[in-house]
């Protein structure tokens, strides 16, 4: 196969010449060899595939509680887009251990971070003061959101106040939070978002489905299918490089054109001011250079205290994500260009509530590496859309429940609480015990279905009566021919649906020992 | 040193030869172990179900039959902890944190307090892959975890190691979880079964005959996969094997 | 408004304030993990990260190495004494106004042998956006300006003074798209790293 057959670049008149260079650089590393970097590789076109069109997310209907397993279970039907999002995750946790393991001093980085987050979190208003007070200092107008609510509408009065009618945007969980694009619809205010799966996610109407690769549930021909409706791409060419381009060349008139750029915030500086973003494609720094108005949205969490402390965080945090020792870009802003304006708005939506959770506020530590997504079991089978929720994942079973206890009243137990979230997570949030810890409070609460609470009452009553309990599992000690009911609850026979019932012993333990082991146990008189 | 043994009850119920192999192994090695015939559970399916309060009656029972022991131990890493981490929905009196601190798993009790040196009795000349129960490795430390950046370790395979003739396999995703998860398995049925095909297809493709864990709850889903898939694999449990099981 | 929510916030912080000390933790200076040739190990990580590293030119043409690439261009924006170009980004006065530079060349403040990243402010860079919406960048590095890490870079005072700060470790890339990894994602298709010491502009 020559690189022309893996390259169909010439369909239509999208792609910009450099495309076409004879040895394409979007492709190709100095020594002409597919590029191959920490993160992922340039990977020849594979033959087409059968067509699977895209299993969508959880259904959203209002406030009642997200259905996970049902989604999950639709993305389960779908294997081409399930094992692509497996394959494709559990590679990012490979290069994340090869590039931890590099670093004999992971263990002790991730324990200093996990400190300078929770002194951080725990003096947080004097470090919001310091920084506000820097930003000011350094010419930034800094405002002060409650709530997601809050910051669209102070977002929208400083557009208007310039008159601004287009607005690009890089990625920022933040502004997801805060239905920031569904807000500005109404307003007449165009947002373009820049980064690649974002833009994606953007034009498909559909949220990010994972914190650092928001359109990793898609393959590249439900790009193809999105890109041919939106932006007149080919719909039969699903060439990645092709697409990209596409989304390039179509973007780029956004971003010289516009009236105002916004970025979120991946470390907010309380000594300097400065905000600073790790992104890899740069368009951080196109939102934040190009237009002349620059908007940061910052969680109030995101702050630390020094410069310095970035020397420990900007280490862990892109090898956390994708094993890359870090981001292309790392920009650091702290002051407006001359003649332009700059602002800052930084949002509470909850935080300085979960602040006071005792269970619960390390998981505002988060640094948003995405390395809990990549591990988790659950979340790689189960697509991120499936939680229905801003967050999705493991760090989303702790977070969404603050923002909604009912809505999100599930999701914690869409987890089997193997830990291997906790063991990835570079600032050390104990994430699985979070989990457990708010399947308690939900089960208080009775935020979780009757009939469970009810078969764990039931449960519970068998297995704190040694008579009740030998009852249930058997009504002849040496014939054990039914699944006890606190083991299997049987309406639906769950458990056998996809797996094999386990075998039935001649006798349970209990019987072998009382007729073994016990006192007249020679003769063999079982009771 | 008495030891009070602690038959699970999944083990009771579908894998006697589990607590048999672990009862043999113990007397074999020369201890006092008794059986405390009023037990039944350790409360994890309602803890871990976030029930609490409906779990309480069942610890208190637990701490009952298992007070007047040296140590507690069990062929579980799951359930002991439970009992070592979660054991908390009754009032935690110094009769139950001290239950609570002498329990152990039946491979951290041979590796760290008997400190076994051989098993002459052992032999198990086949491809093994060993299964790591999620509790067992992160919660009671099993092993070092692959995620983790420290010397590697593993008491299971320390163990294993000194069976003769068997022959341990490796894991694609040595780690990865098989999705049982307690109650996980019955109330998120699609994505629990899914997780236990990738696992005993991984294990197969490692050609592995058997497949040996300390925890029979992850082997009883990960067999119902296995031959729901048509996978020729054999589970069988830790204690079986150093008890000098034949397969 | 925006008054009222600062004080509500505070506030509520001062009111939920976790328990416990928690301590500004002492971070110790780390061994580095890159051998003794700095330049070597830049070298090796920006490989690794879809850069390109060359050395400086002979006498009389020290961008040699991307001659090439420059004679191709149609706009050369440069930002330093090394090279004229055709574009004088001192007069450029919209950002916009440089969507049409092929190439750019710019010099780093300095390098970080661990990551194989540069770091420029605006100083360097004269129109920050040149370094994204040119087609290539350019990058002259002085081998003596290499730090060892990252956490020796943070050290430097270059991230306090400027307004704006920037690490390039790499061209701009993505793997977005079933995780094919494709550079110039939005941002400049390539970076060249040329090892050219500063004031050795060799007649050029």
């Amino acid at each position: 196969m020559s690189i022309e057959d893996l390259t169909p670049r010439e369909t239509g008149g999208m792609i910009h010449p450099e495309v076409r260079a004879p040895v394409d650089e979007s492709e190709r590393h100095q020594d002409g060899g597919r590029l191959q970097h920490a993160e992922a590789a340039s990977k020849p076109i594979a033959a087409p595939k059968t067509r699977e069109p895209q299993p969508r997310g959880a259904k959203i209907r209002g406030n009642r509680p997200i259905d996970q397993g049902e989604a999950a279970e639709r993305f389960l039907a779908a294997p081409l887009h399930q094992a692509a999002h497996d394959e494709r995750l559990w590679d990012l946790r490979k290069k994340r251990d090869v590039s931890a393991h590099g670093i004999p001093e992971w263990e002790e980085l991730r324990e200093i971070a996990s400190s300078i987050k929770a002194h951080t979190l725990s003096r947080l208003d004097t470090y919001l003061e310091q920084f506000e007070a820097a930003a000011k200092a350094n010419g930034v107008h800094v405002h002060w959101a409650a709530d997601g609510a809050d910051h669209n509408r102070i977002v929208l009065e400083i557009l208007r106040s310039h008159g601004a009618r287009t607005l690009v945007k890089s990625k920022s969980m933040l502004t997801e939070e805060c239905g920031f694009r569904h807000h500005m619809a109404a307003s007449g205010i165009e947002i373009i978002e820049t980064d690649l799966g974002e833009r994606i996610q953007q034009l498909d109407n559909e949220e990010p489905s994972h914190i650092v690769a928001p359109a990793v549930h898609k393959t590249r021909m439900d790009v193809a299918e999105v890109f041919a409706k939106t932006l007149g791409t080919d719909p039969d060419n699903d060439d990645a490089h092709y697409l990209a381009e596409s989304q390039r060349e179509t973007t780029r008139p956004y971003i010289l054109n516009a009236d105002a750029g916004m970025t979120g915030c991946n470390f907010a500086i309380a000594e300097t001011g400065t905000v600073v973003t790790c992104t890899n494609e740069g368009n951080a720094d196109l939102s934040g250079n190009v237009p002349p108005l620059q908007i940061h949205s910052i969680g109030i969490e995101k702050i630390i205290p020094r410069i310095e402390d970035l020397g420990v965080f900007i280490r862990l945090l892109s090898r956390s994500a994708l094993g890359s020792p870090i981001t292309q870009y790392t920009s650091h802003f702290r002051g407006p260009r001359p003649g332009t304006e700059m602002h800052y708005v930084l949002v509470d939506n909850g935080r300085s509530e979960r602040l006071g959770m005792e269970e619960f506020w390390t998981s505002l530590k988060c640094i948003r590496c995405g390395a809990c997504m990549n591990t988790c079991p659950v979340y790689r089978r189960s697509g991120g859309l499936s939680y229905g929720a801003t967050y999705a994942g493991p760090i989303g079973l702790i977070i969404d429940p603050t923002f909604n206890k009912r809505k999100y009243s599930t999701l914690p137990f869409s987890s089997t609480m193997n830990g291997s979230c906790t063991n990835v997570c570079p600032v050390k949030i104990n994430i699985h015990e979070q989990i457990f810890a708010w399947r308690k409070v939900l089960a208080e609460e009775h935020q979780i279905p009757l009939l469970k609470q009810g078969m764990m009452k039931a449960a519970g009553a068998v297995l704190s009566r040694p008579a009740a309990y030998r009852a249930a599992i058997g009504t002849a000690d040496s014939a054990l021919r039914a699944l006890p009911r606190f083991a299997v609850y049987n309406p639906l026979n769950t458990w056998g649906k996809k797996r094999e019932m386990p075998d039935a012993p001649k006798q349970s333990f209990h019987a072998w020992y009382k007729q073994n082991r016990m006192a007249g146990a020679a003769k063999k008189d079982v009771s | 040193m008495r030891i009070g043994l602690f038959v699970p009850c999944y083990v009771d119920a579908f894998e006697p030869e589990v607590g048999i192999a672990t009862l043999e192994l113990l007397e074999r090695l020369g201890l006092d172990v008794a059986y405390p015939f009023d037990q039944t559970c350790c409360g994890q399916p309602m803890t871990n179900t976030g029930c609490h309060a409906e779990a309480a009656a069942t610890e208190a029972l637990f701490v009952k039959n298992f007070a007047p022991f040296d140590y507690v131990v069990a062929p579980s890493g799951s359930c002991v902890h439970q009992v070592r981490e979660h054991l908390t929905a009754i009032p935690q009196t110094e009769e139950v944190v001290g239950v609570r601190r002498k329990t152990f798993e039946l491979v951290e009790f041979l590796h760290d307090v008997l400190k076994i040196e051989e098993f002459p009795w052992a032999s198990f000349p086949h491809k093994v892959a060993y299964h790591s129960n999620c509790n067992a490795l992160r919660g009671i430390h099993h092993a070092r975890p692959s995620e983790i950046v420290a010397p590697p370790y593993s008491k299971p395979l320390d163990l294993l190691s000194k069976v003769k003739g068997i022959e341990i396999v490796s894991l694609t995703r040595p780690d990865e979880c098989c999705g049982f998860g307690g109650t996980f398995s019955v109330f998120e049925p699609a994505v629990s079964a899914k997780m236990g095909y990738d696992k005993v297809t991984d294990q197969a493709r490692a050609g592995a005959a058997y497949v040996v864990s300390a925890d029979s709850s992850c082997m009883m889903h990960q067999k119902g996969c296995a031959e729901r898939l048509g996978v020729p694999l054999k589970y069988i449990h830790i204690a079986q094997v150093l008890n000098g099981a034949a397969a | 408004m925006s008054a009222g929510t600062r004080a509500a916030t505070l506030a509520a912080i001062r009111r939920n304030r976790p328990a416990g000390d928690h301590p500004l933790p002492q971070v110790p200076v780390f061994a580095p993990l890159v051998a003794d040739d700095h330049v070597a190990a830049f070298t090796e990580a920006l490989k690794r990260m879809g850069g390109r590293v060359v050395e400086a030119g002979p006498a009389g043409d020290p961008l040699g190495h991307v001659r090439e690439r420059l004679d191709a261009a149609k706009v050369v924006a440069s930002a330093v004494p090394e090279h004229a170009g055709n574009r004088d980004l001192s007069a450029v006065t919209r950002p916009q106004a440089v969507d049409d530079v092929d190439v750019a060349i710019v010099r780093a403040r300095f390098g970080i042998a661990e990551t194989g990243s540069v770091l420029f402010t605006e100083a360097e860079l004269v129109v920050n956006a040149v370094a994204y919406l040119a087609q290539h960048l350019v990058v002259l590095l002085d081998p003596a300006d290499i730090v060892v890490n990252v956490q020796a870079a943070y050290k430097r005072p270059d991230f306090a003074g400027a307004a704006y700060a920037v690490l390039h470790t790499g061209p701009s890339a993505t793997a977005d798209i079933e995780g094919v990894l494709i550079h110039g994602a939005q941002g400049v298709r390539s970076l060249t790293v040329v090892l050219l010491p500063r004031g050795d502009v060799r007649a050029a």
